[in-house]
Formats: structure tokens, sequence, C-alpha cells
């Protein structure tokens, strides 16, 4: 009762915030707004895991830990390989002349 | 110990021996290791709407569409569901069928609830003509909302029949098990779901 009362806590906070900040345009710059809700959506993954999905070293001799590293390796090549690569191609590859004209 | 342990090789590097696996010893782990697997399909989804989502097509952007108001109640519908479902759980710790029976329930509700907002912004899309065939971004928005609304729609049809059989079965070790399962599965769908509103629509607000 107590685990599931402080993650739902938690995550109230960690995901009022960010809306807050959003809605209402707390602070000027867009680029530290975009890095701060990112760094509360890691940390309320983080708060989920621990107090909802119950996450441990221990669970299953420590099998489900190891898989989830694995999954955030592959997750983070997948997502940072894509939109690194795929920045580039847009910026080096498409001359300007060569941009489709939109109707 | 058996024939096999007489010194050799065999049975010293390899297991020989029959074990007893009780039913479901193993369910916890490879239903972990799915959801692992559908983190990788989420995944993929989220770099293609990464690499997809500036591509407008001159249609519609994320500030002229998102309602943010309509996004903070559909979050908290599945937070709360979250909860409940931890309700639940707890309930059924204790063996209770009535009081476990009727905080599934109200899981349920929320889900409908998180379903029936999530369609009802995805039609006032389409009739505002920013359908999935718009342009690349709402292609890979619709794709990448549209799938975790589906895990969501499957969880709910998995959390009634589950519902009939407790209520057929009562609070019998398979059902726990089951019950156990389906938590995992609606908590890590409320994991997807933190990655959705701040990449999607809270990010996708600032562009």
């Amino acid at each position: 009762m107590r685990d599931y009362l402080i993650g739902f806590f938690l995550s109230v906070v960690l995901t009022a915030i960010p809306f807050w900040l959003v809605m209402n345009d707390v602070i000027a710059d867009k680029g530290t707004t975009a890095v701060i809700i990112m760094v509360f959506a890691a940390v309320q993954v983080v708060v989920h895991m621990i107090y909802f999905l119950h996450m441990n070293g221990k669970a299953e001799g420590g099998w489900t830990l190891m898989a989830m590293l694995f999954t955030i390796l592959l997750v983070v090549i997948v997502l940072v390989g894509s939109m690194w690569v795929m920045y580039h191609l847009n910026t080096n590859m498409m001359p300007v002349h060569q941009m489709p004209s939109f109707g | 110990m058996t024939a096999n342990d007489k010194g050799g090789l065999t049975a010293r590097y390899f297991d020989l021996h029959e074990h007893d696996h009780p039913e479901g010893g193993s369910t916890m782990l490879g239903f972990w290791i799915y959801l692992m697997s559908d983190c990788l399909i989420f995944a993929m989804l989220f770099a293609a709407y990464g690499v997809l989502g500036g591509n407008y097509a001159a249609g519609p952007g994320p500030k002229d569409l998102f309602d943010l108001k309509l996004i903070a109640l559909n979050t908290a519908m599945l937070l709360f569901s979250s909860i409940t479902y931890g309700f639940a759980m707890l309930e059924m710790e204790k063996n209770k069928v009535g009081s476990t029976q009727m905080w599934l329930f109200i899981t349920l509700l929320f889900g409908g609830a998180f379903l029936s907002i999530e369609l009802y912004e995805f039609s006032h899309l389409i009739h505002e003509g920013a359908g999935p065939q718009r342009s690349a971004f709402l292609s890979a928005f619709f794709t990448l909302v549209g799938t975790h609304g589906l895990h969501v729609t499957f969880g709910s049809i998995w959390l009634i029949t589950l519902m009939v059989q407790v209520a057929r079965k009562g609070l019998i070790q398979s059902n726990k098990r089951r019950l156990m399962c389906l938590s995992l599965f609606w908590h890590f769908l409320d994991v997807i779901w933190i990655g959705v509103f701040t990449f999607v629509y809270l990010m996708g607000m600032l562009r």
C-alpha cells in the first residue's frame, strides 16, 4: 500500500510539473524546457519501475534486471542512432534547389 | 548422487538431471521478456516519430492540433488506473475476491475513459482533415499513439477476461499468476505513456 501511494504521489508531481512548464511557458528558452521535461520523464520512468513494477536486482535471480538493461541499451542505440543519422542526412544530403516544393 | 555423476566430464559440465518444473514457474520471467520486446517495438515507433515529426508537408503541426488539457486529463486517467490496479493486487494478496473484483472494475473504467478520450481526440483530428495520410508527422503520430491505444484496448479485453475467470474460479493460483502478468502489462503501458506525453505532446508544443 505504502509503495503504491508513494509511487502515485511522485508520479503526479513528476507529471504535473512538465505540463505546467509547457502550458504556461514558464521558461523562455525552449531548449532548456525540453531538457528539463525529458529529465522529469526519465525520473518518472524509474519511479514507475521501482514502485509499480517492483523492479529490483533480486527478482528471478537478476534476470529481469539484466533483460531490462539490455533493452535500454538497444532502445538508446535505436533512438540516438536514428535521430543522429537522419538529422545529418536531412541537413547534408538535400541541396536547397532540389527540395520538393509544397503546394 | 546418481550414475551420471561418476566423475564424467559430461556430468560436470552439463545438467543431466530431470527437474520438476512447477506450472507457471517461469511465466513471470517469460512475460517480462515479452514486455521488453514490446518495448523495442515502441522504440522503433518513437524513432520513426523522432525522425518524421517535423515533416508537416505544409499541413498542421503539433501546436495547431494538440490540446494539452485533454492530454493532461488522459494522463491522469491512465495514472489513476495504474494505482487502482495496484490496489487490486494488494487485495488479491489478501485473497479477497470481492474487493479485488471491485478495484479491477474501477481500473477498467479508467482504462475505458482513457480510450474514449483518445478516440475522441483521433476523430477530432481526422474530422479537421489531420488524418494519418495528411503528412509524415501525422502518419508517425497516429502509428505511435495508436499502437499504444491498441495495447490499452487489448489490456482491457484481457482485464474483462480475467474478471470473468476470477468470478468463476475464484483467486486460484493460476488466476493470481495471470493477474500478475496483466499487472506488469498495465503498468508497462503507463511507462510507455510517459514517453508519449513527454516526447510527442509536450515536446511537440515546444517545436
